[in-house]
C-alpha cells in the first residue's frame, strides 16, 4: 500500500499533472532558462532538490502552522532552502550559478513550489509529501530538459554543449531568443495534447491525465483550491449559502458580515 | 415538376467579388515588381520567388490535408503570401530561406491560427521578421552579382548621399520586390483602379510618415531627403500591399485612418533613432496587433445609441 502511494504520487508528478505541460505552473523559469538542455537540466534538479525538502518540512510542520498565517510561514521554509541550494550551487557549481543567475533566488516564489506546499504538503503526510515533491519536480526536470534540448538543437545546433547537427547546419538564433521558448513550449504541449486525446478516441481510460483544473470554470467552486476557502468561510458564518453557491465573496461583504 | 420548385437560401444575387478574384488582383499588381526584382538581380531571384511561392501553397496544401480540413489554396492567398514574402528576402538569400520562410508563414502565422481570415499578423511579415531575427546575417546581406555595398537607406543613414533617381527606377541594391518604386506605384494603381485598396491606410502612413521626417529628420523640409526616404526600403511595398492586407487592418473607416498614422510614427520612429536603416516590417506586425484595439476604440455607434436621454 504505502509503496503503491510513492510510486503513484512519483508518476503523478511526471506525467498526468507534469507542472510544465499540464498543470502551467512556473512559466517564467520554463521559459527564461532552457536556453540549452544543462540549463534546464539545472535549474529542474535545483528546483527538485527544493521541493522535495520544503514539501517534507512543511508536512512535518503542518500541524503548528496556523492556518491564517499558512502562507508566510510556507515561504519562510522555501525561502530557506532556496537560500541554502544558492550557496552550495555558487560554491561547488559556479557555472551553473553563473547561467542561472537570478532564476536561483526566484525559485522562492515558484508557484510549483507554494502550490504543492498548499494543495498537498499541508494536508498530507510526511513521506507521500516528500515523494510528492521529488515526483514534480523530476516532471518539472523533464520538461526543462527537453524544452532546453529542443531550443539548444535548433538554435546552437548543439546537444548540452555537444555540436550534434551537420556543419552543412545554419542555426535558426531565434529559438535561444526567448520568442523560441514560446515556439517550442507551445509545440510540446500540442503533442502532448495530441497523445492524450488520440488515448481518448481509443477508448483507454484518460480521465485520470488531466488539467489543473480541468478548462471547466463552470464547476470549478466546487472542488480543488477553491473549495477549502469557500468551505471555510461557510463554515465560519461569513458566506450565505446562496454567496457560497455563487462563488462571489469580496472584502465588503465579508466585512459586513463580520 | 420538383426540378422546377428549386428553392435555395439567400443571397440571391452574387457579386464577382470573390477571394479568389481578389488575391488573383493582388498577385497581377505585384509582378511589375518581381518582374523588375528578376530583372534587376537575375535567375536567383526567379528562383527564390518560385520556391517560396511553391513552399506555401504546398504547406497550406498539406496541412490542411493533414488534418481532414477542406482543402482551400483555389483561393490563391497562399500564393500571395509566398509572393509577398519572396519580394521581403534578399536576392542572394539561400533557398532554404524561402523553405523556412514559406512554412513559418503558412504553417504557424496563419494555419495554427485557423486559416484565411483569422491570422492576426500577415503571414508574408510575420515570417520575414522570424528569419530577420533568427538569420540576420543572411537576412541582411544584400550584396550580390548586380549590386555590392550597402542599400541606399543604409547608405542615407550613415549620412552619405544616394541616388534618388537610381531608386525611383530601382537600379539599387535592396529586398527583391522593394527596389523600384515605379513598379510597385503601377502595381498599387491596377489595385486602386480596381477598388480593391483605397488610400485610406497607404495616404496615412505614407503622410504621417513624411510629416514625422519633417519634424525629427533632423534635415527639415528637404526634399531630396524626404524622397530618399519614400523610395528607399520597403516603405512603398508595405503601404500598399501588405498595411493593407484585409485581414489584420482595422475595418472601421476612422480606424484604418488611425492605423495609417500609428504606421507612419512606427516607421518613422524605427527608421530614425532606431539602429537599423529599416522598420517598416516590425511597423506593420506591431500596428497589426493594434488593430483590435484600434478597432474597439473606433466602433461608430449603432444609429440610435447613445445621445441625450429624454
Amino acid at each position: 500500500m504505502k509503496q503503491n502511494k510513492i510510486w503513484e504520487r512519483l508518476i503523478n508528478g511526471l506525467v498526468k499533472e507534469n507542472p510544465t505541460f499540464v498543470l502551467m505552473l512556473g512559466m517564467c523559469p520554463t521559459l527564461a532558462v532552457t536556453t540549452s538542455a544543462i540549463n534546464g537540466l539545472g535549474m529542474g534538479l535545483t528546483t527538485m532538490v527544493v521541493l522535495a525538502l520544503s514539501n517534507m518540512f512543511i508536512s512535518l510542520l503542518r500541524k503548528i502552522i496556523p492556518d491564517k498565517v499558512r502562507i508566510p510561514a510556507f515561504i519562510v521554509v522555501i525561502a530557506s532552502f532556496v537560500t541554502v541550494v544558492e550557496l552550495l550551487l555558487k560554491a561547488f557549481i559556479p557555472f551553473l550559478y553563473d547561467a542561472l543567475g537570478l532564476y536561483i533566488p526566484l525559485i522562492v516564489v515558484n508557484c510549483i513550489i507554494l502550490g504543492r506546499a498548499e494543495a498537498y504538503a499541508s494536508k498530507n503526510g510526511v513521506i507521500p509529501s516528500l515523494f510528492d515533491g521529488i515526483g514534480m519536480g523530476l516532471g518539472f526536470t523533464v520538461a526543462l530538459t527537453i524544452i532546453g534540448a529542443v531550443r539548444e538543437l535548433l538554435g546552437a545546433g548543439e546537444l548540452f554543449g555537444a555540436a550534434v547537427m551537420p556543419k552543412s547546419y545554419v542555426p535558426c538564433s531565434i529559438f535561444v531568443l526567448a520568442p523560441g521558448a514560446f515556439f517550442v513550449l507551445a509545440a510540446l504541449t500540442a503533442i502532448q495534447n495530441k497523445v492524450k486525446i488520440a488515448g481518448e478516441k481509443k477508448g483507454r481510460d484518460m480521465s485520470k491525465i488531466q488539467s489543473g483544473c480541468n478548462s471547466d470554470c463552470m464547476n470549478c467552486a466546487d472542488s480543488g483550491c477553491s473549495r477549502r476557502f469557500y468551505g471555510e468561510a461557510l463554515e465560519e458564518g461569513h458566506l450565505g449559502p446562496k454567496e457560497a453557491a455563487s462563488g462571489s465573496i469580496s472584502g465588503k461583504e465579508k466585512k459586513n458580515n463580520d | 415538376m420538383s426540378d422546377l420548385m428549386k428553392v435555395s437560401s439567400n443571397p440571391h444575387i452574387r457579386s464577382k467579388v470573390t477571394t479568389s478574384n481578389i488575391m488573383l488582383a493582388v498577385v497581377i499588381a505585384l509582378l511589375p515588381a518581381a518582374g523588375f526584382g528578376i530583372y534587376n538581380f537575375g535567375l536567383d531571384a526567379l528562383i527564390l520567388i518560385l520556391i517560396t511561392v511553391v513552399t506555401c501553397v504546398l504547406t497550406e496544401y498539406l496541412y490542411e490535408k493533414g488534418m481532414g480540413k477542406k482543402v482551400t489554396i483555389g483561393d490563391f492567398s497562399a500564393v500571395v503570401t509566398g509572393l509577398l514574402l519572396a519580394l521581403n528576402l534578399p536576392p542572394a538569400a539561400p533557398w532554404w530561406i524561402g523553405v523556412i520562410g514559406g512554412v513559418f508563414a503558412i504553417l504557424v502565422v496563419k494555419m495554427l491560427f485557423g486559416g484565411l481570415g483569422q491570422n492576426f499578423m500577415n503571414p508574408a511579415l510575420g515570417a520575414r521578421c522570424f528569419l530577420l531575427i533568427s538569420y540576420t546575417s543572411i537576412m541582411c546581406n544584400f550584396e550580390c552579382d548586380a549590386y555590392t555595398g550597402p542599400t541606399p537607406l543604409a547608405s542615407l543613414k550613415a549620412g552619405e548621399s544616394v541616388d534618388i533617381l537610381n531608386m525611383v527606377i530601382g537600379k539599387c541594391g535592396g529586398t527583391i520586390g522593394e527596389t523600384s518604386m515605379i513598379a510597385i506605384v503601377i502595381g498599387a494603381c491596377i489595385l486602386l483602379l480596381l477598388g480593391i485598396i483605397d488610400l485610406k491606410i497607404s495616404g496615412s502612413y505614407i503622410a504621417t510618415f513624411v510629416v514625422f521626417l519633417v519634424l525629427f529628420g533632423g534635415h527639415g523640409i528637404n526634399l531630396p531627403f524626404i524622397s530618399a526616404h519614400l523610395a528607399g526600403g520597403g516603405l512603398m511595398l508595405g503601404a500598399f500591399f501588405m498595411a493593407t492586407d484585409y485581414v489584420t487592418r482595422p475595418i472601421t473607416k476612422n480606424g484604418q485612418y488611425l492605423y495609417g498614422i500609428v504606421l507612419g510614427l512606427l516607421t518613422g520612429i524605427f527608421r530614425i533613432f532606431g539602429p537599423s536603416a529599416e522598420g517598416v516590417s516590425y511597423a506593420i506586425i506591431l500596428g497589426n496587433l493594434l488593430a483590435p484595439l484600434i478597432e474597439k476604440v473606433t466602433m461608430p455607434k449603432a444609429f440610435g445609441k447613445g445621445g441625450e436621454r429624454a
